[in-house]
């Protein structure tokens, strides 16, 4: 079981930025292309550090995309940088023939996702791009829970041969895992073990879980909060073992409840264990304008739905 | 150096090698494929310094990419036909369990692919990365793409533009397949291109003419684009093509852009044609 104490708030795209900095002096050929927005995404520091592995995109996203593909052969690890709905939606195409079809070893880093993008609004805030990526064959997606876990995935693919999709946020959250952890694509983190429910968690929903979790705990109840960060590949043995001992589960994730991590846990839990199951998602809704913390309350995604859906499966 | 007339002979049995791939499968792409059959040739046997022992990474290679995908049975043919694989393997195009699918991809392991192409526009930038990562990496040669000119009706394909520019990606030929046709009709008629001289120079590309039918002067003007490399613009060639060219009827028309011939049709093609390097 992993230890987690809240330390501070922090973005998560800081740990992005801090981790790219970090994987570009590990590794000569990681190279960066933004979007024109290099502050949003953190990646002035990397910027600044290898101005010659710096490549500004302008604000031409499908572009990016194939140029990152391109970059690949001759054996540059590139990361694009932009918001996640330029990240997906924009470039799907792009995404599925120049990059995963064609298995190129391009890291799509993906800022200010879901609600917690704020004021900006609907527009922005995407709420699909978790089941657009999972479903390209070969893509790996990757969703982290804070600052800590965020910095650590980004160092973690840059040393993976392949695709993958990274996934973060706008807003500062608090931070709980440690710092220098070890990242291991494709595993769940066990924060905490019980007996009664599995909390499945993933991104800034993993915070509110464990916040659920203790006011369950004191109501008398066992809970198990697992932390996915890898939607896929899923870390099926690890969520099959904590339902075989549970029964119940609740998933939790700032997306569309359609195409969701919660979808691929039911997929693997109706073909292998069927169990009741609640999934704390965005329900077929777009957003809104507003703070994070209003958005979260409004749209169902924090503690006290958290802890409703809870109170729900273990009633089924 | 191959004469011009050993070129054309090689060409003359591209040209044989396409029409009977889309005839075996009743399906693909001849008209732009017959009127590329000199550039790919050209490319191939006189312009681009390459391994057949094929590298993904291709470095100290001159690259080629092919971003309408499309009009995959001319690249096949030439690449089979310069030793990337067997030619007997033609006989496996738009087949079930073949390295030659519809259109080109990486997936089956083709040697000669460096991308997945067939959505279009896409190839550019593509090409522009793998232009950008020879830069970085002191790698001199050059990297060559084609597109189809309806292509250019395609966004990206002006990103792309806009950004090679921009970057001084200099060691970057992109020609443009101009035969003024696609599937629904001249490019005129669906959706017309302009000037496209004016527009890719107005982006800041060196660009230059040349008669993608004639092998003497798709020779020349290769070359000539080679030597335009490394000036600080990325070039762009307008060639001009006939759809279906080297066959009488698939020509003056957007007609055969993606249909196969039937058996007759197929044997008035080839009698057109001279059998110079074996049928596969």
């Amino acid at each position: 079981m992993a230890k987690y104490e809240y330390t501070e708030m922090k973005d998560t795209r800081s740990g992005f930025g801090d981790g790219l900095l970090e994987a570009g002096k590990r590794n000569k050929d990681v190279v960066a292309l933004c979007a024109d927005l290099t502050g949003s995404l953190k990646m002035n520091a990397f910027k600044d550090a290898f101005p010659d592995r710096f490549i500004q995109a302008g604000i031409a996203e499908a572009n990016m995309m194939g140029v990152a593909a391109g970059l690949t052969i001759g054996g540059k690890i590139p990361f694009t940088g932009t918001f996640a709905n330029f990240s997906t939606g924009r470039v799907y195409d792009q995404i599925r023939q120049s990059i995963a079809y064609s298995g190129k070893n391009v890291k799509i880093a993906a800022s200010h996702a879901g609600l917690t993008l704020g004021e900006d609004g609907a527009t922005h805030q995407i709420l699909e791009d978790i089941g657009l990526m999972k479903m390209l064959p070969g893509m790996v997606v990757i969703n982290p829970c804070d600052y800590e876990q965020t910095k650590a995935a980004t160092i973690a693919i840059a040393e993976f041969d392949g695709p993958v999709y990274l996934r973060f946020g706008r807003p500062k959250w608090p931070v709980f895992t440690p710092p220098n952890q070890k990242f291991e694509i494709g595993k769940a983190v066990t924060f905490q073990e019980g007996n009664d429910v599995t909390i499945i968690a993933t991104g800034h929903c993993v915070w509110e879980s464990l916040k659920a979790a203790e006011e369950l705990e004191a109501g008398g109840l066992s809970v198990e909060v697992i932390n996915i960060h890898t939607i896929k590949p899923l870390d099926n043995d690890a969520i099959l073992k904590s339902v075989a001992k549970t029964g119940r589960v609740v998933t939790a994730e700032e997306h569309q409840m359609n195409g969701g991590l919660g979808d691929s846990v039911a997929q693997l839990l109706a073909r292998n264990n069927p169990k009741p199951i609640e999934f704390v998602a965005v329900d077929d809704s777009f957003g809104e304008s507003g703070k994070p913390e209003e958005l979260f309350e409004k749209y169902g995604l924090g503690k006290s739905s958290i802890v409703a859906a809870v109170k729900r499966v273990v009633k089924r | 150096m191959a004469t011009i007339q050993e070129l054309e002979n090689t060409a003359s049995q591209v040209r044989r090698d396409i029409l009977r791939m889309v005839h075996a499968v009743n399906s693909g792409h001849p008209g732009g494929s017959l009127g590329c059959a000199d550039y790919f040739t050209a490319l191939y046997s006189e312009i681009m310094d390459y391994s057949t022992d094929f590298k993904m990474d291709g470095t100290n290679e001159d690259l080629c990419f092919l971003s309408n995908g499309h009009i995959s049975p001319v690249w096949y043919s030439v690449l089979a036909r310069s030793g990337f694989f067997p030619i007997s393997e033609l006989s496996t195009f738009r087949k079930i369990d073949s390295r030659l699918q519809g259109h080109p991809t990486t997936h089956e392991g083709l040697p000669g692919i460096r991308i997945a192409s067939g959505s279009l526009g896409q190839g550019m930038s593509a090409a522009i990365g793998a232009a950008m990562t020879k830069k970085m990496n002191g790698d001199t040669k050059t990297v060559y793409c084609l597109h189809g000119d309806g292509e250019l009706q395609e966004g990206q394909i002006w990103e792309a533009a806009m950004f090679a520019a921009h970057n001084k990606v200099d060691n970057l030929i992109c020609t443009i397949d101009y035969n003024q046709r696609q599937i629904d009709g001249d490019t005129d008629d669906v959706l017309s291109l302009g000037n496209l001289r004016a527009k890719f120079e107005a982006f800041g590309w060196d660009v230059m003419e040349m008669d993608g039918n004639n092998m003497e002067a798709t020779v020349n003007g290769l070359k000539e684009a080679k030597s335009k490399t490394g000036n600080g613009k990325p070039i762009c060639i307008l060639m001009t093509t006939e759809m279906g060219a080297g066959v009488d009827f698939m020509m003056g028309s957007h007609k055969w852009h993606g249909v196969a011939p039937n058996d007759e049709q197929l044997k008035d093609a080839l009698s057109q044609l001279t059998e110079t390097a074996g049928d596969y």
